[in-house]
């Protein structure tokens, strides 16, 4: 009410330059695996709804990447990995406010483009020679599991005890998160990556087949989430708490991720 | 001069404090990542790293890679540099903006426009994958993304030079009935020579440095597409000395190249100092 006639002509740039503390505004920033985007932008959505006042700002990247930046003092509240590997260095390096909770879990699939032109029909042809295969790096947590897949297969029976070194021969790529596995499939310049099952959205899923890998070969990818130790704890705490409720892991279930300790919804 | 509040000495002096102040704040902002490199990579670690496989790999495969693209961009933009230089025509200034299009654009759009041309489904990849020819996932696409990034340097730097070779020279050798490829080769060529050499070298040293459009394009495996920039990113996520070290090798390459322009009268902007001062 005193912020009256000459005052109103500067509030409104005062209001844009200190927006936060002024209108009692929060921005929660959550670094997660790019496999997360979808639910994660989700969950976000129902955090502000829940939390009027509250921003929900997402980095989405592979978590090797996003510890990284963290470890370099990138301002993060929650970090949310897809592998325990990256969420226990982080622990290692005091990066982390008390314990981290597995929120979800995955499976990978083959993912080939719908016009197949390496001819994929079944996993054992991902080791035939000229096959152009495309992985996520080795440092990425789905190229971790891929990698173990590979290996395991080599035990399956019908697969060559060699079966990951001859996919691994025919490796044209290492991508830096999982999403751009997908991206090459889907422009059909690679003949089959690895991803997570939940990579195919609605729009990756018309432009490709699937192979699946059966159990007991896919290895589960389990997806570990925690409080960043310089970030807004008790904010991130709460952000937290909504991926663990019902309501929030109904919302990945409706994307395809199974439950922390659940069975897989098929 | 109609101003004397200008011209008096504290006020003067004020003003060059500013300027150097604000000069010396740019230099250190471009110094300091670059010395902190230096500092923060023990020699030992270099010495190490240097010989281990994901430096070497990475290393040579950047030395060829931009070497093909700088003789590429020699051989195709030369012919073009002098179009450019000594003809006017129809389209000519719709074709400068396409030459100078890759300076300013992301490079990780051209990685992607690349794929939408050469990729397999890609409207002229789809031709080459028939007869057997792949680019994407190549070591010839990563010279081919290297050849796009860099070539507008090339020929920025070639044509200022063969635009500014005096048209006293070029009559002379036509009094001589001198032909015009004659002319061309023993006359044009031979005096802008210094800046079509600039021109690779600045050619060669964006090719060195590029990034977005190879791992866009050509993606990213040691020893085929993983050059020593993405070697940096990749290195970044599991091996900080490495990544130094790869690093620390292109700030010097890129600087010997640079002093190296300098001491033989090359320096980057010399093309266009050459062709200002030509007339």
């Amino acid at each position: 009410m005193r912020r009256s006639a000459p005052r109103g002509l500067l509030f409104p740039f005062v209001l844009l330059v200190a927006a936060a503390p002024l209108a009692g505004q929060q921005t929660l920033t959550v670094f997660a695996a790019a496999s997360l985007t979808e639910a994660f932008s989700a969950l976000g959505a129902r955090f502000e709804a829940e939390h009027p006042g509250t921003a929900v700002r997402f980095n989405f990247a592979g978590s090797q990447i996003l510890v990284t930046q963290i470890e370099q003092g990138a301002r993060a509240d929650v970090f949310a990995s897809a592998d325990q590997r990256w969420m226990r260095y982080a622990a290692d390096r005091g990066l982390l406010v008390g314990g981290a909770a597995v929120f979800a879990r995955n499976r990978l699939v083959v993912l080939i483009p719908r016009s197949n032109p390496g001819r994929v029909q079944r996993l054992q042809d991902l080791g035939r020679p000229g096959v152009k295969v495309v992985l996520a790096g080795r440092q990425v947590p789905a190229g971790g599991y891929s990698r173990e897949a590979l290996r395991r297969l080599g035990e399956a029976p019908g697969f060559p005890a060699d079966f990951d070194v001859r996919v691994q021969a025919n490796l044209v790529s290492e991508e830096e998160n999982v999403r751009a596995v997908a991206a090459k499939v889907q422009l059909a310049e690679a003949d089959a990556g690895i991803v997570y099952r939940t990579d195919v959205t609605r729009d990756v899923a018309s432009g490709v087949l699937q192979l699946e890998i059966p159990d007991p070969y896919g290895p589960i990818a389990e997806y570990p989430v925690a409080a960043v130790v310089d970030g807004q704890v008790e904010l991130a705490r709460t952000f937290i708490d909504l991926v663990l409720s019902p309501s929030g892991q109904a919302v990945l279930a409706e994307r395809g991720f199974m439950a922390a300790g659940g069975t897989t919804p098929r | 001069m109609t101003r004397p509040s200008w011209r008096h000495p504290a006020r003067e002096a004020l003003c060059r404090l500013i300027v150097l102040g604000l000069a010396a704040v740019l230099a250190a902002l471009l110094a300091l990542p670059l010395l902190s490199l230096l500092v923060r990579v023990p020699i030992a670690t270099l010495l190490a790293e240097v010989g281990e496989p994901p430096v070497r790999e990475a290393l040579w495969l950047s030395l060829r890679t931009s070497l093909a693209a700088t003789a590429l961009a020699a051989l195709l933009g030369l012919p073009m540099a002098h179009l450019l230089a000594t003809r006017r025509f129809p389209g000519k200034a719709a074709l400068e903006v396409l030459l100078d299009l890759p300076l300013v654009l992301p490079p990780t759009v051209a990685g992607f426009a690349l794929l939408m041309a050469f990729g397999r489904a890609g409207l002229v990849g789809r031709a080459l994958s028939v007869m057997g020819i792949s680019l994407p996932f190549t070591t010839a696409g990563a010279v081919l993304a290297q050849l796009f990034m860099s070539v507008p340097l090339f020929i920025v730097a070639a044509r200022a030079g063969l635009t500014a070779v005096s048209s006293r020279y070029l009559d002379a050798a036509a009094t001589l009935r001198a032909s015009r490829a004659y002319t061309f080769w023993r006359v044009r060529l031979p005096l802008a020579l210094p800046n079509i050499v600039a021109g690779l070298g600045l050619c060669w040293a964006r090719a060195l440095g590029e990034f977005g459009a190879t791992i866009t394009f050509a993606g990213n495996l040691a020893g085929r597409t993983r050059t020593m920039p993405l070697a940096v990113y990749l290195e970044l996520q599991q091996n900080l000395g490495a990544a130094a070290t790869l690093s620390l090798l292109l700030v010097i390459m890129a600087s010997v190249l640079l002093v190296a322009m300098r001491q033989a009268g090359l320096g980057l902007f010399a093309p266009l100092h050459a062709a200002r001062r030509a007339d």
